[in-house]
């Protein structure tokens, strides 16, 4: 059966089973690297994608069950430029093996978009799913907070461009 | 005679496109080209490799990179940049980065100008892949002394071109000039770019590997003390890095094992007509115990695998104690062997004559290496030859085992090491590359295969459960003066390296060693001077031996967070019963010793102590503190290690819930010394990260089993630590404790595997400290904590 997805801007149609879980669909008919079996049982947060706004385990939601536009951790740089995000990532060095990255970087994502200057106690619960064998939560929340800094200023950059 | 070329593999392909001015493959094949003749026989470079390129990528034979050829180690390109070819994996700790910045630093071009390729095993040395932390400690000394002479080559080659003595010539950033003349200069781009060195090295072995060249005095490495970001991560984050899960080849098919649902079951049969239905279904697997299906598509293999009718016998006999019952049948079970005491002084009569004798029991689980990700691999039978794309840190090992698991040559075989994550030595017994070898011959296709988070959690490699049973005796002043350390380690099917004999496939089709490679129990780690003591290891079996989930591996320090938990807290215990401050305790033990070694631990575990204490501000007193009457109770607590030669002192602060028995670590401090820092930030990550794994070892991982099965299964039954877990604050103080701290041979030790060790000890220390209560068992889940509390009345 044929399904059309909206993903990172482009429209994709893809012959498989309804059933076929989105995850697998990203990563072997599209062949996006981001997101990535960690348990195939939402519990992790490593298949993250962003649909419609909500930080959603594309290793539980079947390809058919998807409305609307998906974003993934490709689609997060806009014209040649990383997210906020990724930037403090890379500024804190977040990463050991990375793995789980994905995860933290799209959970964080849908975190700040829905609340842009959260508290510590709000980044903690806001990120709780997002969970990392590495142990790099302290390096996450510390890079979480480096980019609602870099995003409040991009902010203030655009908003003073309109006024002058 | 022609040599034989396997191609670039792409990941390699792609991080030499990502170097800017780094020659592209086409241009690296076509300098090299120039020269094939030349290459012809010499065998396993890079560059003569690249020479034979043209011929079909994949087609083998694999022969072994030569350790004693200078080119297999370095080639500098046209451009002058440089590719380091190291026989080494990088577990998630950025050590390719540090590769670069020491191997940059001897050879004298800039950091930037440099690539590192690590792992693949027909293009880089085997140096045994990684292991032990010993990635700087051991593997980073040939890297060194090979790029040394590399440079001492290219400015004997400077001098002819230059026709300046050796004596005259300066060396920077890959341009060779004449003191006092800077217009003559020459550049290792055309002195040698593309071109091979044709140097030999000596050496018994790869790890003594040396050229003539000696190494440079550690007050002239420029790019060593800096801290450089790591290459490997933009890749990470903005979803462009191709990881050993991202593998895709044409033609490629999905499989799925299915594991006994009872530990020691024999697979009596199964009705393949079960999952002919599934579309894409191929076919199912079998030989022993070992069952799989192969589908097309990945959902199809995972709904196959789900779907199969199997009949399991269940064995005989039961093949565990349950998880409730593991520390009595530990305790009771007849060792499979014991160490020789090590005895000090004489430790019966002091305990007689000791003041005050205390005892106390120490029990640390199984927990599991957990990976984030399922065992995986893709194994691609063409052209008669096998290449896995393997996340394996101990890739070589893994070509070996396939190569003796197949019966194929080994030279037939290849091992392409790409990123995976991290599973802190579940890959140094990685069971997915054979599984993917063995199913690709049996398929005539390339196959790709990934374990489910059930299979991998229940069935993965575990680090061994421990009984510890400490005694002291402190005289009338306070002063320790007899110790004895007795542990017992569940730990007698001791699997790793890949053997094809041992891996987990191996043992389900039925093959047995006369005899399972037993693990073993550590002493601790410390060198507190007591007079007399007394330390006895032991090894005890599960009654299921072979197939079992219950096999150990090295978990990051195979057993020295289980024996630093005994031997830290009881240290604890006794400075309790001394009345003594746990700082005054440790240091009047380490000060009272005379004795020292090569690497000087004494005077470094002292060192250690005194920057964590500093950091943390530690006030002196005894534990417990005296405690409040709010909901939450907070202490502190420290212990300390080495490992190896590196040396560490963690300091925890906890905050305990008495309503609920939660425990958060609110703040971590690690004094870490090990020797010659190479990158700052990279070390204090991998530390941070290492205490962090500890804490969660300490809070939350157990691996629980009934009497058939484990019953850890996900992330909710073997639980991690997650955001709410971390700490507020975390320091890391890189302490050198060295006599000499300035010595201009001061020697790199491991990083990671030490700081793991004493965690589990500072926790349960801190939580003592807080509350008055003791609790002996890992891990500290707030159950236990509460139920220990109430037991107290606090």
């Amino acid at each position: 059966m044929s399904l059309t997805l909206n993903v990172n801007g482009k429209s994709h149609t893809v012959d498989v089973d309804p059933s076929t879980p989105l995850l697998y669909i990203l990563r072997n008919d599209l062949g996006l690297r981001g997101p990535r079996f960690g348990c195939g049982l939402g519990q992790c947060g490593a298949c993250t994608v962003i649909i419609r706004g909500v930080a959603t385990r594309s290793c539980i939601i079947p390809g058919s069950a998807v409305k609307g536009e998906i974003t993934t951790l490709e689609g997060l740089a806009k014209g040649g430029k990383l997210h906020p995000l990724q930037q403090a990532w890379i500024d804190e060095q977040v990463p050991q093996c990375g793995f789980c990255q994905n995860g933290q970087i799209m959970n964080a994502k849908a975190l700040l978009d829905k609340n842009p200057n959260p508290t510590d106690a709000q980044i903690r619960e806001g990120m709780q799913g997002a969970l990392c064998r590495c142990m790099t939560y302290y390096r996450v929340q510390a890079a979480i907070k480096q980019a609602v800094k870099r995003i409040a200023a991009d902010r203030m950059a655009a908003g003073s461009g309109v006024v002058a | 005679m022609t040599t034989v070329f396997t191609g670039i593999p792409k990941h390699v392909e792609d991080m030499l496109a990502s170097l800017g001015g780094t020659p592209s493959r086409r241009n690296l094949l076509n300098s090299a080209g120039l020269l094939v003749v030349s290459f012809a026989g010499v065998g396993a470079s890079p560059v003569a490799r690249a020479a034979d390129a043209a011929e079909p990528a994949g087609a083998g034979p694999y022969t072994d990179p030569d350790f004693h050829q200078l080119d297999s180690w370095i080639v500098i390109h046209e451009d002058s940049s440089a590719t380091f070819y190291v026989g080494k994996t990088d577990c998630g700790q950025g050590t390719g980065t540090s590769f670069r910045q020491i191997m940059s630093d001897e050879l004298d071009v800039a950091y930037d100008r440099t690539t590192c390729i690590m792992g693949s095993t027909d293009i880089t040395v085997d140096q045994g892949g990684s292991g032990g932390s010993t990635a700087m400690e051991r593997d980073s000394w040939p890297m060194r002394r090979a790029a040394a002479e590399a440079r001492r080559v290219l400015v004997e080659m400077g001098s002819v071109r230059l026709d300046a003595p050796v004596s005259q010539l300066a060396v920077s950033a890959g341009v060779i000039t004449v003191k006092g003349d800077p217009s003559r200069k020459v550049t290792y781009g055309e002195l040698i770019g593309g071109r091979r060195f044709n140097v030999a090295l000596s050496g018994a072995n790869i790890n003594a590997a040396t050229g003539v060249a000696a190494v440079k005095p550690v007050q002239e490495l420029k790019n060593v003390g800096l801290s450089p970001q790591r290459y490997d991560i933009p890749p990470k984050v903005d979803g462009s890095l191709e990881w050993a899960v991202d593998v895709r080849l044409p033609g490629m098919v999905h499989a799925r094992n299915i594991k006994p649902p009872v530990a020691g079951a024999r697979l009596a049969g199964f009705d393949e007509s079960s999952v002919r239905g599934v579309p894409g279904f191929l076919k199912v697997v079998s030989k022993g115990n070992y069952l799989a299906v192969v589908c097309e598509r990945e959902e199809q293999a995972i709904q196959a695998a789900a779907r199969l009718k199997v009949n399991w016998e269940k064995p005989a006999k039961a093949p565990f104690p349950t998880s409730e019952n593991l520390f009595n049948y530990i305790r009771e079970a007849t060792p499979t062997s014991s160490s020789r005491p090590i005895v000090v002084g004489n430790p019966e009569v002091a305990f007689a004559g000791a003041a005050k004798v205390i005892e106390a029991d120490y029990d640390v689980p199984f927990q599991g290496h957990t990976a984030f990700s399922g065992a995986h691999a893709t194994a691609d039978p063409s052209n008669g030859q096998m290449t896995v794309y393997s996340n394996d840190m101990k890739s070589y090992g893994m070509r070996r085992g396939v190569a003796e698991f197949l019966g194929m040559p080994r030279e037939k075989v290849r091992v392409v090491w790409m990123e995976g994550p991290q599973g802190f030595g579940r890959t140094a017994a990685d069971d997915a590359g054979c599984e993917a070898a063995y199913l690709a011959k049996e398929i005539g296709r390339p196959v790709r295969i990934q374990w489910m988070r059930s299979e991998e959690t229940a069935w993965d490699t575990k680090s061994p459960a421990f009984a510890v049973r400490m005694k002291g005796g402190l005289d009338g002043a306070g002063n320790l003066i007899a110790l004895d350390y007795n542990a017992r380690a569940a730990d007698y099917n001791h699997v790793g390296y890949n053997e094809a004999d041992t891996v987990l496939i191996a043992q389900l089709m039925g093959i047995r060693r006369a005899k399972p490679a037993e693990g073993s129990a550590a002493t601790p780690s410390e060198m507190y001077a007591i007079p007399h003591r007394q330390m006895t290891t032991h090894v005890v079996s599960m009654p299921l031996v072979w197939e079992t989930p219950l096999r150990t591996g090295n978990l990051r320090d195979p057993n020295g967070p289980q024996s630093t938990f005994a031997s830290e807290s009881f240290i604890d215990e006794l400075a309790a019963a001394a009345k003594a401050d746990p700082l005054e305790f440790r240091m009047q033990l380490l000060t009272a010793g005379t004795s020292e070694d090569g690497g000087f631990r004494r005077a470094r575990s002292i060192a250690v102590l005194k920057a964590a204490a500093e950091a943390y501000g530690w006030e002196r007193r005894p534990s417990p503190i005296s405690r409040g009457t709010g909901e939450l109770l907070t202490g502190r607590g420290m212990a300390y290690s080495f490992r190896g030669q590196t040396v560490v002192a963690e300091i925890a602060e906890v905050e305990v819930n008495r309503r609920t028995g939660h425990v958060w670590a609110k703040r971590l401090v690690c004094a870490h010394d090990c020797g010659l820092v190479i990158n700052p930030q990279s070390l204090r990550h991998t530390v941070e990260c290492a205490m962090l794994h500890s804490l969660s070892r300490a809070l939350h991982e157990e691996v629980q089993f009934d009497s058939e099965k484990v019953t850890s299964v996900d992330w909710y039954s073997h639980p991690t630590l997650t955001h709410a877990d971390a700490p507020e604050k975390i320091d890391v103080v890189l302490a050198n404790g060295d006599p000499h701290p300035d010595r201009s041979d001061l020697a790199p030790y491991g990083a990671g595997e030490a700081a793991c060790k004493p965690m589990l000890a500072a926790v349960a220390n801190a939580i003592f400290d807080a509350t008055g209560v003791r609790i002996r068992r890992i891990p500290l889940r707030a159950p236990r904590v509460l139920a220990a509390l109430n037991a107290a009345k606090v």
